[in-house]
């Protein structure tokens, strides 16, 4: 089987875009990974599609409508937060599986405001605040509880998480913020579901990216100078655990992707040089540094609190600002953090270059449960 | 409009005679108990082993959130709680009868089910609904 590499790859910056659609937010992106990659539509033999919001809307479809209708097949995907990740594996499949050389995986999404989440829907009366809460701030501050039930994970620490992401952010441009949050306000912000504050809660922003896949022959064809090699892809579903139908479990399905993904790539994580994980909530943020193994069980607090995981540290963790400060655009996310690994692994990310960058790892999970995670390798 | 109150939830139970009650459906072959019906077990995949069985009032503490903002209309601050009931079942629920304060709510604490009027909620017929909650024991 060929490999498969990223030849073209980009984001917008994150922001608010009310005025416009979605087809129209996805097509920037398109063409800016085309222009990445040097190439055009009529290159493109398909293109995979990731939007959540809507899902039923022909998304992929109407972005050819704004960019060029050659007729290629197209294939929209939905999978919670992982739908730019789901997008961008089914793109690598189909040229590991030798259907295509030239595919177009976009992610994209438009997100109003609000809290996303709620518990139970469907007959009778309303179960929010009635059954607990099925607010995501909640869910993830419950899976952060359990950790420092485990650990002793303070409140403090699942903040610093949040003021070193948005210390990242600072160095990008194509975030939605750029500002420092320093502990004392990270911790005296608004307190939504302790122990997240609003400052521990990833920002809903407007968003897309996308990339060019290739296979080798044709990565030779148009030159390897800045293409970046797929390692592995891998992407998991909720395997059983005792309280997951109650309690989303977001480690068990990281765990599994995780596992599969070093034996793809036939590396551990002591060889990873930058993660962006899928902080949507600073507590997730720690449960992953051991999920994927980046520490020892019960270590993840140590990880933040010796600054293993800054820019410049043993495993920068996020140094795009992560969903914390560059935004979270669902859809697009899984394939805006495969744009920031290319971006360090190509020696291009500016002030935030992770240096020596050769092997990163992106991590996107939704739940309901779907894990994706990509190990990307430098050529 | 019924006269009796309805269960929020399907696995509540309410008997004509006798107290509420928590239904799980527990699977005879690996013994997984879920919350609703179903025929197929999620664990170890065995068909028509599952069976209705009644949950223990009492259980633990595992995790909880204090929510101090919702939607609209929603009281807070309150607890949304995870509890591991004795004999089996995990059950989510607002934990009550506490200060909704982090340092006072312990990991592991021994909690029991009561069973109360869904804080006034009426579905579009004007029903009233019963529901559950958990409390210290």
């Amino acid at each position: 089987m060929s490999d498969v590499y990223v030849l073209g790859v980009d984001m917008i910056k994150f922001g608010r875009f009310p005025d416009r659609t979605v087809p129209n937010i996805g097509a920037e992106a398109a063409l800016m990974a085309l222009d990445d990659a040097g190439l055009t539509i009529k290159d493109m033999q398909a293109m995979y599609c990731g939007n959540l919001g809507q899902a039923n809307a022909m998304v992929g479809q109407r972005i050819l409508q704004e960019i060029g209708q050659t007729g290629i097949p197209v294939v929209n995907c939905a999978n919670a937060c992982a739908t730019g990740a789901t997008a961008f594996r089914e793109a690598w499949m189909s040229i590991k599986a030798g259907i295509y050389d030239v595919v177009l995986a976009v992610g994209v999404e438009q997100m109003g405001k609000g809290l996303l989440g709620g518990a139970g829907g469907g007959d009778g009366i309303p179960k929010e605040g009635l059954l607990g809460s099925g607010t995501m701030p909640c869910v993830f501050a419950e899976a952060g509880m359990e950790h420092s039930k485990d650990h002793g994970t303070t409140f403090e620490q699942f903040a610093k998480i949040s003021v070193k992401n948005h210390h990242h952010s600072t160095m990008n441009p194509k975030a939605m913020y750029q500002i420092e949050t320093p502990l004392d306000v990270v911790m005296n912000a608004e307190m939504i579901s302790y122990p997240n504050t609003k400052l521990m809660c990833s920002v809903n922003v407007d968003g897309s990216a996308a990339a060019v896949l290739v296979s080798e022959k044709k990565a030779k064809e148009l030159g390897m100078g800045r293409a970046v090699r797929v390692k592995a892809s891998a992407l998991a579903s909720d395997p059983f655990t005792d309280r997951d139908l109650v309690m989303p479990d977001v480690n068990a399905c990281t765990r599994l992707a995780a596992e599969q993904a070093y034996e793809m790539a036939g590396v551990g994580p002591e060889d990873i040089n930058l993660v962006e994980l899928h902080d949507c909530f600073a507590t997730a943020e720690m449960l992953h540094y051991e999920n994927l193994g980046l520490c020892k069980d019960g270590d993840a607090g140590k990880m933040i609190d010796e600054g293993h995981v800054e820019l410049g540290g043993k495993v920068p963790v996020n140094v795009s600002g992560g969903l914390l400060s560059k935004g979270h655009p669902l859809g697009a996310t899984g394939i805006a953090n495969i744009y920031e690994v290319c971006t360090h692994l190509r020696g291009e990310a500016g002030e935030r270059q992770v240096e020596g960058a050769r092997l990163g790892m992106t991590h996107v999970i939704g739940l309901g449960t779907a894990c994706g995670i990509h190990i990307l390798e430098k050529v | 409009m019924s006269e009796k109150s309805l269960p929020a939830v399907s696995y509540l139970k309410i008997p004509d005679k006798g107290d509420p009650y928590l239904e799980g459906h527990k699977c005879g072959k690996c013994g997984a108990v879920f919350l609703g019906e179903r025929s197929v077990c999620s664990k170890c995949f065995s068909r028509d082993k599952i069976s209705a069985i009644k949950l223990e009032e009492t259980g633990v503490l595992h995790s909880f959130s204090v929510v101090y903002r919702s939607f609209p209309g929603i009281d807070v601050p309150y607890v949304s709680a995870i509890v591991d009931l004795d004999g089996g079942g995990t059950v989510k629920g607002n934990l009550i009868n506490i200060e909704p304060d982090p340092e006072k709510i312990d990991f592991g604490m021994k909690v029991k089910l009561t069973y109360q009027d869904a804080l006034g909620r009426k579905d579009k017929e004007g029903n009233s609904y019963l529901s559950y909650f958990f409390e210290p024991a």
